[in-house]
């Protein structure tokens, strides 16, 4: 049998390739290994130990680490109301960000998959990935400049006699600043360009997987385009958004840099995490911020399910 | 049949272009109320457009499309009194049976425990009682085809529009459905606009039927109109099968030269010395092939200036091979009145 197979095969390749499709477990047990070795050794065992430094604390005087199980830090991290700050500021810019991304990209996404002919679809994707060729940081500060003070924005609104309506805006109490580049809305406009792209390529996969059928169905039935939109369209690209929002909630709970850059100087949690780690040595503190963010995902993922989201999968 | 005589459907010489496509091209004609009627054509002969004017989702490029006598050109799919079965279901994979049916009656704001009462009637109606709770996912393709009646039906449209609804059922199930939507359709008094490429259906369920042919309409009649007394080659050839004639098996047949069209299932195999009654006309010829069909035997005869096909009722039982053995001489005899002449083809 093997020879008969070797042979028409012509090479040791062939023999091989037979020997796999006889033996399903073995080829399975092959093509998993690699990815099973480096989720659960590389990637999990580090995130544990990680997280196991948490559990460890910090000598005040000598800042040496003790390496024994104790709750010092927690109870540390959690008694100082500065890292409540911390924690709600970066929870309520990561919310308004996903929003945001979620208003932006649904059109664009709608238009690209219902609307879009071949050529323009692929000029729209060309447009959306675009961004990610270049460094995020060449991208981050260019939007520095374009939102200082004498930047674009302002030199925009100047000569379109806009800037009384720029000062209103930025007057406004929490999100206004200096300028834009020195306010929450700044660090939230460049939040949502940095992040839209994996906001805008999940819901263009969950509506693709609607038929257009469906959607005349509901007009048949009597539903006008809002209510349609409303009973069956979002319902259906629920799981896209919220695909796209465990990408754009998560980047902005970990990020560092944005808020470093662009802003009120306020600290968000990857900012802390980064300084408490860096410049402190603080690693049991820094570990424990990162508790933070892999909490309220499994909050919000165990929320979003409740509530649904996952019934059109 | 309807009580004031306006049609539930009129087309007034309506076209739709898709860009240089014709998909529609001057169509005219009339739905009676309360009738089931159906547009029977091969793919891209303009029928499902048809279906989807009427519906909305396509608006004519010109003429005038009425429903009840109302011009419906510029009214969205939402503002009209027609409902759509479509070809593959579109039921709401998000809802449950339940929701799905009373879809169309949340819309229109009927209070809860109503509309759930008016959608468990409605499932019972199409013998899905007690299926309320489940998704559409875990239904058969004959479930999921109650359902999307059902979810149409119960919103008591005015017409309802069926767009090859049993395409994709196997052959068992389309028969107990056909019996099935006729029935519905007479319990409920609706007009049915029904679309299909499937003569059979159309033949087995119609009051009427239109033969579609590149955008166009080739043939309006009853089944048996539309059988016995084909308008055209392209009909006599698609609904149904024939035998095409012409020249010197024509001038035979026909008694005069033409183009004539005989069904294979009016024609008797006889022995060569069987005399001709009055009206009656004949053909000597020899058995090539036969081939067992159960029901029926096909048996392909040579004749002199062609070939022609009989279709017999398989009486004798077995395969029909000792009685109808290739080489065999026989006699084909037809009656005139069943040898239908055929305009030019345009």
């Amino acid at each position: 049998m093997t020879a008969l197979a070797a042979s028409r095969g012509g090479s040791a390749l062939a023999g091989l390739s037979t020997a796999l499709f006889r033996r399903p477990r073995l080829t399975l047990l092959l093509l998993l290994v690699p990815p099973l070795l480096w989720l659960g050794v590389i990637y999990l065992g580090s995130l544990f130990a990680l997280l196991a430094q948490s559990f460890f604390s910090i000598d005040e005087f000598s800042g040496v680490i003790i390496r024994e199980f104790s709750l010092a830090t927690y109870r540390e991290f959690l008694g100082n109301a500065a890292n409540w700050d911390i924690i709600l500021r970066t929870v309520v810019m990561a919310t308004a960000v996903t929003l945001g991304c979620t208003a932006i990209a649904f059109p664009i996404a709608y238009y690209m998959v219902r609307y879009a002919g071949m050529r323009m679809k692929g000029l729209l994707y060309l447009g959306v990935m675009l961004p990610l060729w270049s460094s995020y940081l060449v991208r981050v500060y260019s939007w520095k400049l374009i939102l200082a003070k004498e930047g674009i924005v302002s030199w925009f609104a100047a000569q379109l006699h806009l800037t009384w309506l720029l000062e209103a805006v930025l007057e406004l109490p929490v999100i206004g600043g200096p300028s834009l580049s020195i306010s929450y809305l700044g660090t939230f406009i460049v939040f949502v360009y940095i992040w839209l792209p994996f906001m805008i390529l999940p819901i263009i996969a969950a509506l693709e997987r609607v038929p257009a059928s469906v959607i005349e169905a509901s007009g048949d039935l009597g539903a006008t385009p809002g209510q349609t939109f409303r009973n069956v369209i979002f319902p259906l690209a629920m799981p896209g958004v919220v695909a796209g929002s465990i990408f754009t909630f998560s980047l902005t709970l970990g990020d560092y840099i944005i808020p470093g850059i662009i802003g009120q100087s306020t600290p968000f949690i990857g900012q802390a995490v980064y300084s408490h780690q860096g410049v402190a040595g603080n690693i049991p503190m820094a570990a424990a911020f990162t508790l933070v963010p892999i909490v309220v995902m499994g909050v919000y993922l165990s929320v979003a399910k409740r509530l649904g989201a996952f019934d059109a999968l | 049949m309807g009580g004031n005589g306006v049609p539930a459907v009129a087309f007034e010489a309506v076209s739709r272009l898709f860009g240089e496509v014709r998909a529609v091209d001057r169509v005219s004609f009339e739905i009676a109320d309360g009738e089931f009627f159906s547009m029977l054509g091969p793919s891209g002969s303009g029928k499902t457009t048809c279906l989807r004017l009427i519906a909305g989702f396509e608006q004519p490029s010109s003429g005038r499309v009425l429903v009840h006598g109302e011009d419906v050109s510029g009214v969205p799919p939402y503002a009209r009194d027609v409902n759509t079965v479509f070809q593959d279901y579109a039921l709401f994979p998000h809802m449950s049976v339940g929701e799905n049916v009373e879809y169309g009656l949340m819309i229109r704001k009927v209070p809860r425990a109503d509309r759930q009462r008016q959608a468990e009637e409605m499932l019972a109606l199409v013998k899905l009682d007690g299926l309320y709770g489940r998704k559409p996912s875990q239904l058969s393709g004959g479930q999921r085809q109650r359902v999307a009646l059902a979810r149409a039906l119960v919103n008591h449209p005015r017409v309802l529009l069926l767009d090859e609804p049993l395409g994709a059922l196997d052959l068992k199930l389309r028969e107990n459905m056909q019996h099935e939507l006729k029935s519905i359709q007479r319990q409920v008094g609706i007009t049915f606009v029904y679309v299909t490429h499937d003569q059979g259906e159309a033949l087995a369920m119609s009051d009427r039927l239109a033969v579609f042919n590149h955008g166009r309409i080739e043939q309006i009649g009853t089944p048996a109109e539309v059988y016995d007394h084909p308008a055209s080659e392209f009909v006599a050839g698609f609904v149904g099968q024939t035998n095409l004639v012409d020249g010197y098996l024509g001038q035979r047949l026909g008694g005069f030269p033409g183009r004539y069209a005989v069904r294979p299932e009016r024609i008797r195999i006889t022995t060569p010395d069987t005399l001709p009654e009055g009206g009656v006309a004949i053909l000597d010829g020899v058995i090539r092939n036969t081939t067992y069909l159960g029901a029926t035997v096909r048996v392909v005869v040579a004749v002199e200036g062609g070939e022609i096909t009989v279709v017999e009722q398989n009486l004798q039982g077995g395969d029909g091979s000792a009685s109808r053995a290739s080489g065999t001489e026989v006699r084909l005899m037809v009656e005139r009145r069943h040898v239908q002449a055929l305009a030019e083809s345009a």
